[in-house]
C-alpha cells in the first residue's frame, strides 16, 4: 500500500440502519408517511368498514347454497342464490353434452389442464413433451367425439362449456404461436414476396373484429366450398381463432425481434450459422424473453375472446351459462351464474399472469449483471 | 507495450485474401473505392484511419457481413458471390472479433464457444466442450466457463469473444476495433492475447488505433481515408517516414497523446 493510501484511513463497511425492517416501520413508510397518505389510508379503511360486511352478508351468511328455488326466491336481495350454480353446474360446465356421458368431457378437460400445467415447468421442456401433447390431444378428441373404443359418438354441435373453451384457446394458442413467429420473421424477410404476404395477412386480420372472422368461418366459408364438401364448424371456428390471434402475436414477436441488437445476428453469421440456426439458437431465445409480458397479454386476451363463439351457436362457458339461464325458474339469478363463470375465467387468467411473471424472472438469469 | 521477444516466421507469399478493384456504396455514399489488396497467408495487418474511412467495411467484406458491388474478392481460394454455400464455407475459415464483443447473453461462456462447433462443425458435445476449454485456457479465463457474459468485465468478455472465434480453428482472424469499447485498464489483457495469436502464425487483419500493437506485431500497416488505401508500409517505415500529408496529419493526431 502506498503511503498516501495508508495515511487516508479506509472506512470499514457498516450494517444498514436497523429501524427499516419489521411491521411498524413498514406501516409508517407505506400507509402513514404524511398527511395525504394517512388520509388515503383512512378513506380506504372507512370504505371497507362500510361495504365489506354487507357484501359478506350477501355472498356468504345470507346466501342459499342449496339448489332450492323457493328458498332462493324467499331470500330475495338479502342473500346470494348460489343454488343456481348447484342446480346448473353440469350444464354450465359441459353445455349440451349428453348428461350421462359427461365424465368424458370432464376427463378430457382434466387431462388437458394437467398437460398445460406440466408444460409450464422448464424442467419438462424436453422432446417427450411434444409426444405427450400428441397423446393428450388425441385422447381429448377420442373422449369428446367417441365412436371408437365403445364410446358413443357425440357430434361436435353438442360439445360445449369448459372443454370447448379450453380446447379453442389451447389449440388456438398452440398453433397461433409458431405461426406468429413465422409471420414475424417473414415481415423482416429480405424477399419482397414473403414480406408483402406477411404484411397483408397481419393488416387484413387485424383490421376486422374477431366476430367478423368467426362469422365468415361459420357462414360464408361453406359457400365457397365445392358442393358435397363440408368442414365441421368447430374446425372452421378454431382456424379462425388461430389466424386471428396469430396476427396479433406476430406483431408482439416482431417487437421482440426488433429489440435484438444487430451485432447478435452478425456474430452468429460470422460463426457460420445458417439463417434457421441463427433464428433458433440466437434470435428467438433472446427476443421472445423480451416480450413475455406482451405474449401473455395476448394469450389472456385470446382465452377470453373464445367466448365470442357463442355468436355462431357454439356454447362455450359463457354460452352454456346462457343455456342454463334459459330456465325461467332460475333466470332471475343470472348475477350469481355470471359470477361463477367469471371466477373460472379469473382463476385461469390470474394463473397465466402469475406464470408470466415467474417465467420472466426465470428466463432472465444471466441477462442481468449479478 | 514492449515488442514481443520472438517474432513468428516470415509470412509466405501465397495470398489468402485478394481484393481486386473492389467498390462498395451505401446508397449514394461511395464507402470503398477501388480497393486492391493482397494478404499473404500468415500475414499480420493493422488497418488504421479516421472514422468513416471505410476500414470496418473493408474487413466486414471479407466474411461477407457486407457485400461489395464491384470488383472481385477471393478468400481462401473462394470468390465471394451471392452463393450461400460459398459464404458459409468462408465463414468457417474466418473468425471475427467485434468492438462490442457481441457475445450471446443468454448462453454461458462455454455455450457461447460450443454453439458454432456443434451446429456448424457438427462436433459432438463432449469434444466441443474440450476444445472450448482449451481455448478458454489460452485466453486465461477457463475458470469463468459457467458464467454468463454479462457477469464478466469488458476485457474478459472480449477474451471470450476471441476464444469463441478460435473454436472453429479459422485460418484468418478479423478484429474490428477490439479494444475501443474497453476501459483503459482492460486493454492490455486483450492486446496480450492478440499478440500471442499473432506469434502463432495465424493470418490477422486488425482495425485498431493501438499503434504500440501495430509496431510490435504488424507486418504491414495500412492507412485508409475516404474509402481508399492511402498508404501501406512496414510499421517502422510507416511511423518514421509517412509519405502522404494525410497520413502525417492522422499520425500527428493519434500519437500526440
Amino acid at each position: 500500500m502506498s503511503a498516501a493510501a495508508a495515511a487516508l484511513s479506509l472506512i470499514p463497511p457498516r450494517a444498514p440502519p436497523s429501524d427499516t425492517e419489521g411491521v411498524i416501520p413498514w406501516l409508517k413508510r407505506n400507509l402513514f408517511s404524511d398527511w395525504k397518505n394517512t388520509l388515503g389510508t383512512l378513506i380506504v379503511l372507512a370504505l371497507l368498514v362500510r361495504y365489506l360486511p354487507p357484501l359478506l352478508q350477501w355472498a356468504v351468511f345470507n346466501a342459499v347454497a342449496r339448489p332450492d328455488n323457493a328458498a332462493c326466491r324467499a331470500i330475495g336481495h338479502e342473500g346470494a342464490c348460489w343454488g343456481v350454480v348447484a342446480e346448473k353446474y353440469r350444464l354450465i360446465l359441459f353445455g349440451r353434452y349428453p348428461y350421462e356421458e359427461q365424465w368424458r368431457p370432464l376427463l378430457a378437460s382434466m387431462l388437458m389442464v394437467l398437460l398445460i400445467v406440466a408444460s409450464c415447468y422448464r424442467a419438462f421442456w424436453k422432446r417427450w413433451l411434444i409426444g405427450a401433447w400428441v397423446v393428450v390431444l388425441t385422447a381429448f378428441f377420442v373422449l369428446m367425439h367417441g365412436g371408437v373404443l365403445g364410446l358413443t359418438p357425440v357430434e361436435t354441435a353438442r360439445w360445449g362449456g369448459f372443454p370447448l373453451t379450453i380446447m379453442l384457446s389451447t389449440i388456438g394458442l398452440a398453433c397461433a404461436f409458431p405461426l406468429s413467429v413465422l409471420v414475424a420473421l417473414g415481415r423482416r424477410s429480405r424477399l419482397p414476396g414473403i414480406r408483402t404476404l406477411c404484411v397483408l395477412y397481419v393488416e387484413l386480420i387485424r383490421g376486422v373484429p374477431l366476430i367478423s372472422v368467426l362469422f365468415m368461418a361459420s357462414f360464408m366459408f361453406p359457400l365457397f366450398m365445392p358442393a358435397g364438401w363440408t368442414i365441421d364448424v368447430l374446425v372452421r371456428v378454431q382456424v379462425g381463432i388461430i389466424l386471428f390471434s396469430a396476427a396479433y402475436l406476430a406483431e408482439v414477436v416482431r417487437g421482440g425481434l426488433q429489440a435484438l441488437p444487430r451485432g447478435q445476428i452478425e456474430a452468429a453469421a460470422s460463426l457460420g450459422l445458417s439463417y434457421w440456426q441463427t433464428v433458433r439458437k440466437v434470435v428467438l431465445p433472446q427476443s421472445l424473453r423480451l416480450v413475455v409480458p406482451a405474449i401473455m397479454n395476448t394469450f389472456i386476451g385470446t382465452f377470453k375472446d373464445t367466448s365470442l363463439v357463442t355468436i355462431v351457436s357454439l356454447y362455450d362457458l359463457t354460452g352454456a351459462l346462457q343455456l342454463a339461464l334459459g330456465d325461467s325458474d332460475w333466470r332471475k339469478f343470472f348475477l350469481e351464474g355470471q359470477l361463477f363463470v367469471a371466477a373460472i375465467y379469473f382463476i385461469f387468467c390470474f394463473a397465466m399472469s402469475r406464470y408470466s411473471q415467474w417465467i420472466e424472472r426465470h428466463l432472465n438469469i444471466g441477462t442481468r449483471r449479478k | 507495450m514492449s515488442a514481443s521477444p520472438s517474432r513468428a516466421p516470415a509470412p509466405s507469399t501465397e495470398p489468402i485474401i485478394e481484393f481486386v478493384k473492389v467498390n462498395k456504396w451505401y446508397g449514394q455514399f461511395h464507402v470503398l473505392r477501388d480497393i486492391d489488396l493482397s494478404v499473404a497467408k500468415g500475414e499480420r495487418i493493422v488497418i488504421c484511419g479516421p472514422s468513416g474511412s471505410g476500414k470496418s467495411t473493408l474487413i466486414r467484406c471479407i466474411n461477407r457481413l457486407e457485400e461489395h458491388q464491384q470488383g472481385t474478392l477471393k478468400v481462401a481460394g473462394v470468390e465471394l458471390t451471392d452463393d450461400l454455400k460459398a459464404i458459409e464455407a468462408i465463414r468457417k475459415e474466418v473468425g471475427m472479433v467485434f468492438q462490442q464483443f457481441n457475445l450471446f447473453p443468454h448462453l454461458t461462456v462455454l455455450q457461447n464457444l460450443t454453439l458454432a462447433p456443434m451446429w456448424v462443425g457438427k462436433v459432438p458435445k463432449k469434444e466441443a466442450d474440450e476444445r472450448a476449454m482449451q481455448q478458454l485456457k489460452r485466453v486465461k479465463i477457463a475458470e469463468q466457463a459457467s458464467k454468463y457474459p454479462l457477469q464478466l468485465s469488458g476485457g474478459q468478455q472480449q477474451r471470450v469473444a476471441i476464444a469463441r472465434a478460435l473454436c472453429l480453428t479459422p485460418k484468418i482472424m478479423l478484429f474490428d476495433e477490439p479494444t475501443s469499447a474497453l476501459d483503459p485498464e482492460m486493454i492490455k489483457e486483450v492486446l496480450d492475447v492478440m499478440i500471442e495469436l499473432a506469434n502463432m502464425g495465424i493470418t490477422m487483419i486488425c482495425v485498431t488505433h493501438e499503434m504500440g500493437f501495430a509496431r510490435s506485431v504488424a507486418d504491414r500497416v495500412i492507412f485508409m481515408d475516404e474509402g481508399q488505401i492511402i498508404e501501406q508500409n512496414t510499421p517502422t517505415e510507416f511511423f518514421s517516414h509517412p509519405k502522404s500529408e494525410r497520413t502525417k496529419n492522422f499520425l500527428s493526431k493519434i500519437l500526440a497523446h
